[in-house]
């Protein structure tokens, strides 16, 4: 059993008590919601007669439904529409702090919490989305929750949960020109399995995480779970003091000074004890892809498509399934599969920084023809701030749409969707059968500047080319 | 559906034999489905695009399994997003109990807080099980959390499941909702150890 860890010490400082079942009653700090997971738990907490017991510890953003091109309300999706209209509602009745469209503040959940200083070290962080794991790179213990456990949260403020495991993955080294965050998470989980950590909360740490910014980190931690992984984080150090320092909801003045000598204590002991440890060398680390049907299937861009027998007898019927779905041959290279469009953006990489990168692989270059080419900015904020520096410019000179904020086509619960068997480069989280809105569509993940490369060029194509 | 609190010790029914490692939320109920404010109608689509595709030879369509109330998978089940569209798409269908390898933790949680007991059991006894079903669809299994047990006629074979949950369902506390608020000033006392509470809070700007 774990001792002495971040998680170890959040854990037990958050714990209301032990459940006559054995399961821990933990507090949440911070609730974050969203339009598509909570209006049955308002519902419920209706029909049992109850009230937000921490409205002010309760947050919402409207996220996966906002159309990216005509925001204009009515939404012309009407089940949107009514979504939309059932957040709003719950929010005013409860009086819950509501970042809406146009807001300034609006965008996806895991990004907007996060730049308003909302997300913090220390803390425990909740929201119906398995993305919430996101958070973790503040040194937070946040996870992912179902309706019925928002309604949970919303009614007590705490949740019913069994402890996790805790495993060390530590990564050292300087990663090499064209290898980013993306590709650290998608070479752990391509390495660790996408079950390997059901049962654990990852704790990412080495010299590769501690010279990442906080939004390199937020996009390692985001991916967690995809690792099956429900949270991960990262110990706070001065990087994720800097970054919070100011923000609207950080703390100020003597608060400050007192939150940083506690977010410091929080950090797990030298000598900490896990319960399991994995060490990874970060310049063996490629621009790394998927090329399946489970965010596990990845391989270097350089590398041909796994063959059944190099693989565990295990792996081999989802490979096989995968082979036939994706419509790609093992032992085949990657690199030149033609993509039909190519997606920016999501709590992964929908970020400043992941703009500033892209941005700097489409300057002067064209997206290739036939390929649909769109950024969704990951808030109002970071579009705002795109544009202040001319981003929106260079990729609308090269060929790609420029859009408004959204979980857009990461799960295309809104208009954007693949079309039939189109294939995208993405640089969301998920490429499991049907993701981006097509029953048939087929998703290739990667790092947003090989996203551009494969825009400009047409087909998947290794960044490291263009630099 | 989640309201009233009940004991679930024994699940009897028919199997429904979904053969398949890291089978993803995204399958189970896409997510076109959850543009909703309610649940209601989800057992209709539950894995809507997989069943277009088999046209009628997905397991959920095929006649011998209509009315199956225990479920039967295998590694990693219900991996993927945190929907609980996805388990209200499986119990509106019909299942009561889902049998695995494996299952995804969110997935799990879900399951357990609207009433459905998760619970495995080693791959061969699975397959063993999957086995049973496939060849005689109308067997009668009884599924039961205090002995671990799933039995039929001629089989059974034997489950896991870790205390904390299994105890939720025998003991009719899966709905936690009421004992968490029961202990509103515990509730009370963790807060005033965490200092970040009064740094600032989300009304100050």
């Amino acid at each position: 059993m774990s001792k002495g860890t971040l998680f170890d010490k959040v854990w037990d400082l958050h714990t209301v008590g032990v459940l006559p079942s054995g399961q821990t009653q933990l507090f949440i700090g911070l609730h974050l919601i969203h339009e598509v997971t909570s209006p049955q738990a308002f519902a419920m907490l209706r029909e049992r007669g109850l009230k937000v017991l921490f409205p002010e510890r309760t947050i919402a953003t409207v996220d996966h439904i906002v159309p990216t091109d005509n925001q204009s309300r009515p939404f012309l999706d009407s089940m949107a529409e009514a979504m939309m209209q059932a957040l709003e509602s719950n929010c005013q009745e409860q009086g819950i702090t509501f970042y809406n469209v146009g807001s300034g503040s609006q965008g996806i959940v895991h990004v907007i919490a996060p730049e308003l200083g909302l997300t913090q070290p220390g803390m425990t962080v909740a929201c119906g989305d398995s993305h919430t794991s996101t958070h973790g790179a503040f040194g937070a213990i946040a996870f992912g929750i179902g309706t019925s456990q928002v309604r949970d949260v919303l009614a007590s403020q705490t949740l019913a949960l069994a402890k996790l495991k805790v495993r060390r993955i530590e990564v050292n080294g300087t990663l090499r020109p064209g290898v980013y965050a993306k590709d650290v998470i998608l070479h752990i989980i391509r390495t660790l399995g996408v079950k390997g950590g059901v049962g654990y909360a990852y704790e990412f740490a080495g010299t590769t995480f501690e010279q990442m910014n906080m939004e390199e980190r937020m996009t390692v931690c985001n991916m967690a779970i995809e690792g099956g992984a429900r949270c991960g984080y990262v110990n706070p150090d001065e990087v994720t003091f800097t970054y919070l320092k100011g923000r609207q909801f950080a703390p100020q003045g003597e608060a400050w000074e007192k939150a940083v000598v506690w977010w410091t204590q929080l950090r797990s002991d030298a000598d900490a004890e896990y319960d399991d440890r994995v060490v990874f060398d970060a310049t063996e680390i490629e621009p790394t892809i998927t090329w399946g049907i489970t965010p596990g299937q990845g391989i270097g861009v350089q590398e041909p498509i796994p063959t059944p027998d190099e693989m565990p007898e295990e792996e081999r019927p989802i490979a096989e399934e995968a082979y036939r779905y994706m419509d790609l041959q093992p032992g085949t290279p990657i690199q030149g599969t033609r993509v039909d469009v190519c997606f920016i953006g999501s709590c992964t990489n929908g970020r400043l920084s992941d703009l500033r990168e892209a941005a700097r692989f489409a300057k002067g270059r064209r997206v290739a023809e036939g390929v649909k080419a769109f950024v969704v900015p990951g808030s109002e904020r970071v579009k705002q701030q795109a544009e202040a520096e001319g981003l929106h410019h260079i990729f609308l000179e090269a060929g790609f749409e420029w859009r408004e904020p959204g979980c857009s086509m990461c799960l295309a619960m809104n208009p954007d969707k693949l079309e039939g068997r189109q294939l995208s480069a993405s640089s969301s989280n998920r490429n499991f059968k049907g993701r981006q809105g097509s029953a048939s569509g087929r998703t290739l993940l990667m790092s947003p500047a090989m996203v551009v490369a494969a825009a400009v060029t047409g087909v998947v194509s290794d960044v490291r080319e263009l630099l | 559906m989640g309201q009233i609190n009940s004991q679930i010790q024994v699940i009897t029914g028919r199997g429904l034999p979904l053969v398949g490692n890291d089978i993803d939320t995204d399958r189970i109920i896409p997510a076109r489905f959850l543009r909703s404010i309610t649940f209601d109608g989800l057992g209709e689509e539950v894995f809507a695009d997989d069943r277009t595709q088999t046209q009628g030879q997905h397991p959920f369509d095929l006649p011998q399994y209509q009315g199956a109330a225990i479920l039967i998978v295998n590694g990693n089940f219900g991996c993927g997003s945190s929907r609980e569209h996805a388990p209200q798409a499986i119990a509106r269908w019909g299942i009561q109990a889902i049998v695995g390898e494996s299952f995804a933790e969110i997935f799990f949680g879900n399951c357990v807080a609207i009433g459905i007991p998760c619970v495995t059991a080693d791959p061969a006894a699975i397959k063993q099980l999957q086995e049973q079903v496939m060849t005689t669809p109308q067997t009668s299994l009884t599924l039961d959390l205090d002995g671990l047990q799933v039995q039929w006629e001629g089989g059974s074979i034997t489950l896991t499941m870790k205390e904390g949950p299994r105890q939720m369902f025998t003991t009719g506390t899966w709905d936690a909702c009421g004992q968490l608020l029961a202990q509103r000033d515990q509730i009370q006392a963790t807060t005033e150890r965490l200092p970040y509470l009064t740094w600032a809070t989300t009304k100050s700007a």
